[in-house]
């Protein structure tokens, strides 16, 4: 059997399959729907023999089609701050509020991808976040939570 | 019913209410063109507006809401790879490519096109057909739903290139599981969960769709910065090409439009089934129908591949009326807004719809056609505008994208946790990407999943446990023969191919 890449990820989600059969099975019914022909747990249960069954041909039957990745030329740690900043902006968009988190996501995103043209960047995050803004909180009425614009008085 | 159509042209032909379908149009499509805004919410946002006016000049507004709504969100599946509704997603998978290649023009006018077509073919299948299909589409049983879920599923194999179709199982069968999680709609029972009471109300679609999609397509693009053949496709993202389509692509459109808008009215008009079905499934039997050559260019900007699912959804997009109007059941979530809103003027829609309210069923039906020209006079020209969204350079349309997904969620649960289940999902989507793992029948099995959970739960429920449902009535076999049909052509295809 040829190991590569695809039969490790098959491996895994075997063994993620293996992990939700368990789970399934310890999925907590009412006493009365314990031996009925269907119950919260019946659907779950098939789906977790359904996993194990395809990662299973799919580690056992021959991989025609290898796929060899260059990992030189991938760009992981550009990829990596982007994720990083992305979750920066989802853990403080609650408290800071979406216009400064938005902006401040969008200028570091920009500058971080190598870009220099600091007007079109600032253009391109506060004043295209208020815009946008204005569009879905005052336009079609979606409320946004911003404590920090409500702190200086902007929002209501 | 003559009588009926020239009540209906005459309602809908008022300048109030062609002026009513402009504004529905022009506004559905700005809004479907935002990540997490679909026609269901667009429409939701127009009923306060709706109730100043007549119900059949309120309708006539939600309906052109509605079919701009569907455009504007393929126009975002097409030049973002960002579905911000179910029906849409298979738009993406020709039309992204198609735009990569510098045909983003081209693959927004066949889209433009093919929903005029579907909708207007529709719109005659929906005039003559309405009330002998209600009929139909209320013989339709559980064990049959679950059928037609299974050959959904089957149709999958359809988005997988060669050698590719476990693969594609295995991301079906992690889409079920992923829709899987929070209450079971029936007894309330939370699973797997463990315990974290964000999960309780499971994940949303636009979770999904936005970090398998939109997401994961920007972190893919910015990993492969630095491949040689990824920075020829951002060249030719920047070229808008031409709008014109040639003759080699209207023939093949002319061959595809008729098939799938049958196959998307059909759908829509079975309660609950709706455009993302009929969009999936017009993509798969298309892939079947068509020769061998254009076969391998499914998922590659192939024309009949953008055309079908375009046809489709807006073919059902008039189907599910079909039931709304008829029967009074909605046939789409989006179609239960506008029953509310049909109830609220104090409509009821039912079998005697047309003889107590003539002038509002015909000129519903009038007006979707209107809608649909309308549609496409506004959108056609501005197609060079909003193509050009494309020449954003990538350091400005990945951070863009970035926000929009993340946008897309926030304004609908304003929830950490989901920002960070997303960027999850996306980093896990992003590597299955790099080795071919298709995410199409992800989506599409995450959309069925609860649907198909309920469907299998009464079939057992009916017949004791026993799985003799499948068999038992004889739609619900010619469904199972289908699918088992298309498996065996498939396996058929693949040895021949490979002798």
């Amino acid at each position: 059997m040829n190991i590569n890449t695809t039969k490790i990820i098959s491996l895994l989600f075997f063994i993620f399959s293996a992990f939700y059969l368990y789970t399934a099975y310890q999925i907590q019914v009412f006493a009365f729907d314990e031996n009925a022909p269907f119950n919260a747990r019946t659907f779950p249960i098939y789906l977790g023999y359904a996993g194990l069954f395809f990662s299973g041909l799919k580690l056992i039957l021959p991989d025609p089609n290898t796929i060899k990745i260059e990992h030189k030329s991938l760009e992981y740690k550009k990829t990596g701050i982007l994720i990083l900043i992305a979750i920066i902006y989802g853990a403080t968009i609650l408290k800071v509020g979406y216009f400064l988190t938005t902006s401040l996501f969008l200028f570091s995103s920009y500058y971080f991808l190598g870009e220099r043209r600091w007007i079109l960047m600032f253009l391109l995050s506060f004043p295209f976040v208020a815009a946008f803004m204005y569009l879905l909180h005052g336009i079609l009425d979606i409320y946004l939570r911003d404590p920090f614009l409500q702190s200086i008085g902007v929002m209501g | 019913m003559i009588e009926g159509i020239l009540i209906g042209l005459t309602t809908a032909l008022t300048f109030q209410n062609i002026l009513m379908v402009m504004v529905g149009c022009f506004f559905g499509t700005i809004i479907g063109m935002l990540p997490g805004l679909g026609p269901m919410t667009a429409i939701a946002l127009m009923i306060p507006i709706t109730y100043g006016f007549d119900p059949a000049t309120g309708l006539i507004l939600m309906a052109g809401v509605y079919y701009g709504a569907v455009f504007g969100g393929s126009t975002s599946s097409i030049l973002l790879n960002a579905p911000g509704v179910p029906g849409t997603v298979a738009t993406s998978f020709d039309g992204y490519p198609m735009a990569q290649q510098g045909k983003a023009g081209k693959a927004l006018a066949i889209a433009a096109w093919s929903s005029f077509a579907g909708g207007t073919l529709s719109a005659i299948y929906l005039l003559f057909m309405a009330p002998s299909l209600s009929k139909v589409s209320l013989s339709f049983r559980s064990p049959d739903y679950f059928a037609l879920m299974i050959l959904g599923l089957t149709a999958i194999a359809a988005f997988s290139s060669k050698g590719q179709f476990l693969k594609a199982m295995m991301m079906v069968v992690l889409g079920l599981m992923l829709a899987s999680v929070g209450q079971d709609s029936l007894s309330d029972i939370t699973r797997f969960t463990f315990n974290n009471m964000n999960l309780t109300d499971g994940i949303s679609f636009v979770l999904v769709v936005m970090a398998t999609f939109a997401m994961s397509e920007a972190l893919t693009i910015i990993l492969k910065r630095n491949d040689p053949t990824s920075a020829a496709k951002q060249v030719s993202l920047t070229e808008l090409g031409s709008i014109k389509i040639n003759k080699e692509e209207r023939t093949k459109m002319y061959k595809t439009i008729p098939r799938s808008s049958v196959i998307g009215f059909l759908i829509g008009v079975l309660p609950g089934a709706g455009a993302t079905i009929a969009s999936f499934l017009a993509y798969g039997m298309e892939r079947n129908v068509v020769s061998d050559e254009e076969k391998e260019k499914f998922g590659k900007g192939s024309v009949n591949g953008l055309s079908a699912p375009e046809t489709a959804n807006n073919a059902a997009c008039s189907g599910s009326f079909v039931p709304m109007l008829t029967l009074g059941i909605p046939g789409s979530g989006t179609t239960a807004v506008m029953l509310g809103a049909l109830l609220g003027f104090g409509v009821q829609p039912g079998p005697r719809l047309y003889m107590t309210n003539p002038e509002i069923f015909w000129s519903i039906i009038m007006s979707m056609y209107i809608g649909m020209v309308i549609l496409l006079i506004l959108n056609l020209p501005l197609i060079p505008y909003i193509a050009r969204i494309l020449a954003v350079p990538k350091n400005y349309l990945i951070p863009l994208i970035l926000f929009f997904s993340v946008t897309g969620i926030y304004v609908m649960s304003f929830n950490n946790f989901d920002i960070y289940l997303m960027i999850g999902i996306a980093v896990v989507a992003t590597f299955l990407r790099l080795y071919d793992f298709p995410m199409p029948p992800l989506i599409l099995a995450f959309v069925l999943g609860g649907l198909m959970e309920e469907n299998l739960r009464r079939s057992l429920l009916l017949s004791n446990g026993s799985w003799e449902f499948l068999w038992d009535r004889t739609l619900t076999a010619c469904i199972l023969v289908t699918t088992i049909l298309i498996v065996v052509w498939h396996i058929y295809k693949t040895f021949k191919r490979k002798n």
